[in-house]
């Protein structure tokens, strides 16, 4: 049953066109197509939270999304989140606060908490921990990573 | 004007801005011309012998390539301890998921597809998964005994004690397996060649381990293999011996395909195949005066390998040694076991057998408490080993350790006092749910046991540049727990330059010299000092040959010194301690050079309806000698504070037939961000006179304290008596209802 | 990723009609596909044995939240935020969006629909028992025409439901009477629980899942309807444990007759993430609970 399409999406607000498989996984069209190795792959059953990226502005597990949904649609991957050479407050919080350690789960863990900022450029304590409950980290222990959120929180004055 | 200090200070990590902003690149991320895809067909069974291979139809098999034992060029052994391991077995299987044969292709999913059309011919034969059956010799599945190692050390009268003790206190505990679980599943990338030799690029913590491995597995001089460690997403123990079998089979497919092969775990093989931590049990008899005074301890200690010898030996002794904790007790005796099962080995996992041993201790001291009716913290305080003091294996204590203002420093954070006695009050009220505080006190020794140190004899180097900035050359790998960091402020403060002079070259041992593994809590301690002397005997070389003025700029010195004379690298080589005294043989003498020391305290709310136990707060004050980067050690505790809670709490590796059945992340459950309570870390500040800068070793100790310290404070809830790890609702339910609650 | 993607196929359908038409064609062939956080995960492991997928999540019909003065229909593709966002759900369903809230966690819960959790028919989902307590129908389609199901005899044993080849799940309709009777004497009480019992607090599969209403008249038992996940081969509705206490005075006595009758309404299990003891044993202290 050969099965190709061709889907157009928009990446980091540059425009792509991939010709692939319509259930192959979002997660390895940008890893392995697209050369955008930022997203990482924890786990592959939608429980890590590593793959995480922005779809139409909406946090996803990569891992879990068919290419073929993602046709018209517009995806935000780790390498989008900074301006050029400018990181995100998110990005800088992490560095200043320790919320990186070995690494693998902070791209996930960057656009988890973007994505959280988003919707609530308040949060509390337990709307930190809520908002990051599918993003595991095996190294930290989130207390550095609960930090950066609310550094973040406060460098970027609510919009 | 020399540059503030570095150590001390909160200075951004290394490799920090690389990690936010998906730049770092792990193993999984590289890709070269060519490349095929590899993989592992492994035993259905966990015993038995092979009879016959089958290659199914369904996949193009003539553009597959296909490893066996029999290609082997080398020696079919991972090279550690003892030779008993094979790369791919040959007819024997001794442990489910034993990789029998390898895969290579270009199209990863085709080769999934393969792996399932292999089917093998096995007669299976009877197997051994309980600690019980393994010594009871039924059958005998390795060795003459199933016994990797034993160890016997202690001192005094331990039959005397007990014959004249007014009080006897006796308890097994057991621990289960634990996976790592680093959030990057393991990998590695092989180029191999007659001409170009092995080269590997991947995850791991010991890239000299693997060196060695592949040159058995190749019959290669050292010379010809290079091993190259990548950004490496998380060790915790699971990257150091395990990877010297990927790197090893990537390198076969390589070598054979002629092709680059990367070979990448998904989870569930990662889970289902990789080493996890040793399951232990664990027997006290504790002899004790009614004052409290420990007058002897007689403990059994054992831990299951699985099917291989691996790094067993090392653990058990760790966890030996530290099987009597941070007491003085004039009459101890301690056995250790490490038996053989065929479950897949068990390997090195952060505090490597100590936890295991310090949950029995410390679950146990409560209860030798509870037996003369004294408070726990005050039978502790009774029993604190103190400087000059000797251990079980007759190291007489140099640190100037005090035990008692670190309990006490601890209870204060965690308001114990108050709290014991308020919840006691107010859990006779018949509620849903109990409310309990309990803690636990330990130590950890940081670095090898014993002469390990002086075997290893490790070498860092440096190296002035063109440009002026100096390059640490050395094998300790950054494995998100901070040694690029670390290195560049101990680097820094012992040549004089700001940390941005100071480049951490990636650890690749075609460039940098051997400084042992990284493992064990040493690489601050034990590599760390080198790196301190080899930056000051860089200083003192520039000095020498007159390019570096006492209050001169030493990158300028730097560039001034490799333009005219080029190239300068100088170095440290491990200089044994004399005054450490070792024995290996009866195993006794100065185990550890220096040891950390904690106090953790948790408090839970137990609920009766779903048994649940959730931790409202968790105290952590430890000793760890001078603190280099406030921020990075206060993550390290935090990391294993939270990796113990799992472990206390929820990771339970349920096994069937040998197999691990719950191999993936919906049913091996470790910590959310919703599951762990606020971790409060305290350092108390001792400088360590063989440390760099006074710095001792941190990254194991975290793991020790907080299961027992759990399992104390649900005693304290609920009354009863939790003795196994994990303490799942599922137990406690059962606790519960033994005990009429 | 262990499966072949040369094994399988998946279309697009750009409207309900599309999709209806295709899997009458050849019933029994093509498989709905919503959010794809089940389907995915078995794609992953290699474990999908259904090859040809229709993707519905661009039919706009199926998606969306509507309330009429009688009921409130949620469409088959609306996710778990979707659940969370909605002012009507979280003032008058609030069992609903407490199961919205418990499951997996946000990035699932962007992707995760209400047709797939209940199609997946999975024992221990979170979702179904607060349904149930609601009295929920479906809405189901094909291209014979639609039909109307109440919720609670769809499921009729392990992964065995009420839904033909060629019928998609379209809608769930919660009935908005019940809410309306607010008004009754001073000593009625109403009550609303949800209690998921996971392996731990968040991104957690149900080892218990608990859902009920008690309206109590004076401290007796008038209305009540219970729920459970995870301890049957389908979510059940505890017919026997609500029997015997409806119009029975709350008491020990009560309580201890409830505890033995919900044992006729269940059947748990020993699994990989827990023991029938430990479920039997809490699912009647969380009953226990409900009626203290
Ligand atoms: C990490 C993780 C955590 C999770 N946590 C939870 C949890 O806490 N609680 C819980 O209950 N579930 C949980 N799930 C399971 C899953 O997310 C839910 O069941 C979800 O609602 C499924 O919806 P979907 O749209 O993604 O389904 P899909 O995967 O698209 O489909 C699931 C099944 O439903 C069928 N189907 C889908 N839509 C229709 C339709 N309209 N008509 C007929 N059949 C249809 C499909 O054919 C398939 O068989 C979790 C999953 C993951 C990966
Ligand atoms: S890789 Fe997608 S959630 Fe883990
Ligand atoms: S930093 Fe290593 S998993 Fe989060």
């Amino acid at each position: 049953m050969p099965d190709a399409m061709e889907v157009s999406f928009v990446v980091n607000a540059g425009a792509v066109q991939v010709t692939t498989h319509p259930m192959a996984r979002l997660l390895d069209v940008l890893r392995t197509t697209l050369h955008l190795t930022g997203t990482k792959e924890g786990c592959g059953e939608g429980e890590c939270g590593a793959c995480g990226v922005l779809l139409d502005g909406r946090l996803v597990n990569s891992c879990l999304v068919p290419i073929g949904q993602v046709n018209g649609s517009s995806v935000t991957t780790i390498e989008g989140v900074a301006s050029g050479e400018q990181l995100h407050a998110v990005q800088q919080a992490f560095i200043d606060c320790g919320g990186a350690q070995c690494g693998i789960c902070t791209p996930g863990m960057v656009l988890a908490a973007a994505a959280l900022l988003d919707l609530n450029p308040s949060p509390s304590l337990d709307q930190i921990r809520i908002g990051l409950a599918g993003n595991l980290c095996r190294c930290t222990g989130y207390m550095r990573i609960f930090e950066a959120v609310v550094t973040a929180m406060r460098i970027k004055p609510a919009s | 004007m020399p540059p503030v200090p570095a150590i001390g200070r909160a200075i951004p990590r290394r490799e920090g801005v690389a990690k936010v902003t998906g730049r770092a690149r792990y193993v999984d991320d590289l890709s070269l011309p060519g490349m095929l895809h590899g993989l592992t067909v492994r035993s259905p069974v966990p015993r038995g012998i092979i009879r016959a291979v089958h290659y199914g139809a369904g996949v193009p098999w003539d553009e597959i390539t296909v490893v066996t034992a029999a290609d082997i060029p080398g020696r079919n052994v991972v090279a550690l301890i003892l030779d008993d391991q094979p790369y791919l077995a040959a007819d024997r299987i001794n442990h489910a998921e034993e990789p029998i044969l390898l895969l290579a292709h270009a199209d990863k999913q085709l080769l999934e597809e393969a792996r399932r059309l292999v089917t093998f011919d096995i007669e299976p034969l009877p197997a051994v998964f309980t600690l019980d059956d393994a010594l009871s010799g039924a059958p005998i599945i390795w060795g003459e005994n199933n016994l990797f190692k034993s160890y016997f050390v202690g001192r005094g009268d331990v039959d005397a004690a007990f014959a004249d003790a007014p009080i006897v206190v006796e308890g097994v505990y057991e621990t289960g397996a634990q996976e790592q679980l680093y959030i990057e599943p393991n990998g590695m990338l092989a180029v191999a060649g007659d001409a170009s030799g092995v080269t590997v690029w991947g995850s791991m913590q010991c890239p000299y381990y693997i060196h060695k491995a592949i040159a058995g597995l190749f019959a290669m001089p050292l010379e010809r293999i290079r091993v190259v460690q990548m950004e490496t997403g998380g060790g915790f123990g699971g990257k150091e011996e395990y990877p010297s079998i990927i790197a090893g089979h990537a390198a076969l497919l390589a070598w054979k395909s002629g092709r680059p092969v990367k070979m990448i775990y998904d989870r569930a093989e990662d889970m289902v195949a990789t080493t996890k931590r040793h399951p232990s049990r664990t027997r006290h008899r504790t002899a004790v005066s009614r004052d409290g005074t420990l007058l002897g301890m007689d403990i059994d200690f054992m831990i299951d390998g699985g099917a291989y010898c691996t790094l067993s030996p090392v653990v058990l002794s760790r966890g030996t040694i530290h099987a009597s904790g941070p007491y003085f007790c004039p009459n101890i005796r301690i056995r250790g076991r490490a038996v053989a099962t065929n479950l897949p080995p068990h390997g090195a996992f952060r505090g490597f057998g100590a936890p295991q041993s310090i949950f029995a201790l410390e679950r146990h001291m409560d209860r030798v408490a509870a037996a003369i009716g004294l408070q726990p913290d005050e039978l502790r305080r009774r029993n604190f080993i103190r400087p000059g003091q000797v251990s079980a294996v007759g190291q007489v204590m140099a640190d100037r350790v005090d035990m008692d203002a670190i309990l006490d420093r601890a209870l204060d954070m965690a308001d114990y006092h108050q709290k014991r006695t308020r919840f006691a009050a107010a859990n006779v009220a018949a509620g849903r749910t109990r409310k309990g505080i309990g803690f636990a006190t330990f130590m950890h020794g940081a670095g090898f046991t014993g002469s390990g140190e002086d075997h290893l004899a490790s070498i860092v180097s440096v190296e002035a540049t063109a440009d002026g900035t100096v390059r640490v050359l050395s094998a300790s790998t950054e494995i998100g727990q901070g040694t690029n960091t670390i290195f560049s402020q101990i680097a820094a403060d012992a040549l004089g330059v700001d940390v941005e002079a100071i480049e951490i070259a990636q650890p690749d041992t075609a460039v940098v010299p051997n400084s042992g593994p990284t493992v064990a809590s040493r690489t601050c301690m034990v590599v760390g000092k080198l790196l301190e002397t080899a930056c000051r005997n860089l200083r003192a070389a520039l000095t020498d040959s007159g390019h570096l003025a006492s209050d001169g700029d030493l990158r300028q010195a730097c560039r001034a010194y490799v333009r005219e004379r080029g190239p300068l690298r100088a170095s440290a080589h491990y200089q044994p301690n004399e005054a450490a005294r070792w024995d290996d043989e009866r195993y006794q003498g100065d185990a550890y050079g220096s040891y950390a020391w904690a106090a953790y305290v948790a408090e839970v709310t137990v609920d009766l309806v779903t048994f649940e136990t959730r931790i409202d707060d968790f105290v952590a004050v430890q000793e760890v000698g001078r603190v280099i980067h406030p921020v990075l050690a206060t993550g390290q505790i935090e990391g294993g504070v939270a990796q113990a809670i799992g472990w206390a709490l929820y990771e339970d590796v349920v096994w069937r037939e040998g197999r691990m059945a719950n191999s993936q992340m919906t049913n091996y459950i470790m910590p959310t961000s919703v599951d762990l309570p606020p971790i409060r870390v305290h350092f108390e500040e001792v400088p360590y006179q063989h440390g760099p800068a006074g710095a001792k070793g941190i990254g194991e100790l975290p793991m020790d304290g907080p299961a027992p310290a759990i399992a104390n404070a649900i005693a304290h809830a609920t009354g009863v008596d939790v003795r196994r790890v994990p303490f799942t609702p599922e137990m406690l339910a059962h606790l519960v209802e033994a005990a009429g609650a | 990723m262990r499966s072949w993607l040369a094994q399988y196929e998946m279309r697009s359908a750009s409207d309900l009609g599309e999709a209806l038409d295709l899997l009458s064609r050849w019933p029994g062939e093509w498989t709905p596909f919503a959010g794809g956080t089940d389907l995915m995960v078995l794609l992953e492991a290699g474990k999908l044995p259904r090859r040809r997928f229709v993707d519905l999540w661009r039919i706009n019909e199926l998606r969306g939240i509507a309330a009429s003065a009688d009921s409130v229909r949620i469409g088959a593709l609306a996710t778990y935020t979707d659940l969370l966002t909605d002012p009507i759900i979280a003032a008058e369903f609030p069992l609903v969006a407490a199961a919205a809230r418990e499951t997996g966690a946000v990035a699932i819960q962007n992707r995760g629909t209400v047709g797939g959790n209940i199609a997946n028919a999975s024992p221990a989902a979170d979702l179904p028992p607060a349904l149930l307590v609601y009295g929920a129908a479906l809405e189901l389609a094909s291209s014979r025409g639609r039909r109307h199901v109440a919720y609670e005899s769809f499921h009729f044993g392990y992964k065995r439901m009420d839904l033909a080849a060629d019928e998609l799940i379209v809608g769930v309709t919660l009935p908005r009477e019940r809410r309306a009777q607010g008004e009754r004497g001073a000593g009625w009480q109403h009550r609303e629980t949800y209690r998921k019992v996971g392996t731990r607090r968040a991104q957690a599969i149900s080892k218990i899942c608990f859902a009920a209403s008690v309206d109590l008249d004076g401290g007796v038992v008038r209305d009540i309807r219970i729920a459970l996940g995870s301890v049957a081969p389908t979510v059940v509705r505890a017919r026997s444990a609500e029997e015997s206490v409806r119009n029975q005075p709350i008491g020990s006595q009560t309580i201890a007759a409830a505890r033995l009758a919900l044992r006729a309404d269940i059947s748990p299990i020993d699994d990989i993430r827990s023991t029938a003891d430990y479920r039997l044993r809490v699912a009647g202290n969380l009953l226990e609970e409900l009626l203290s």
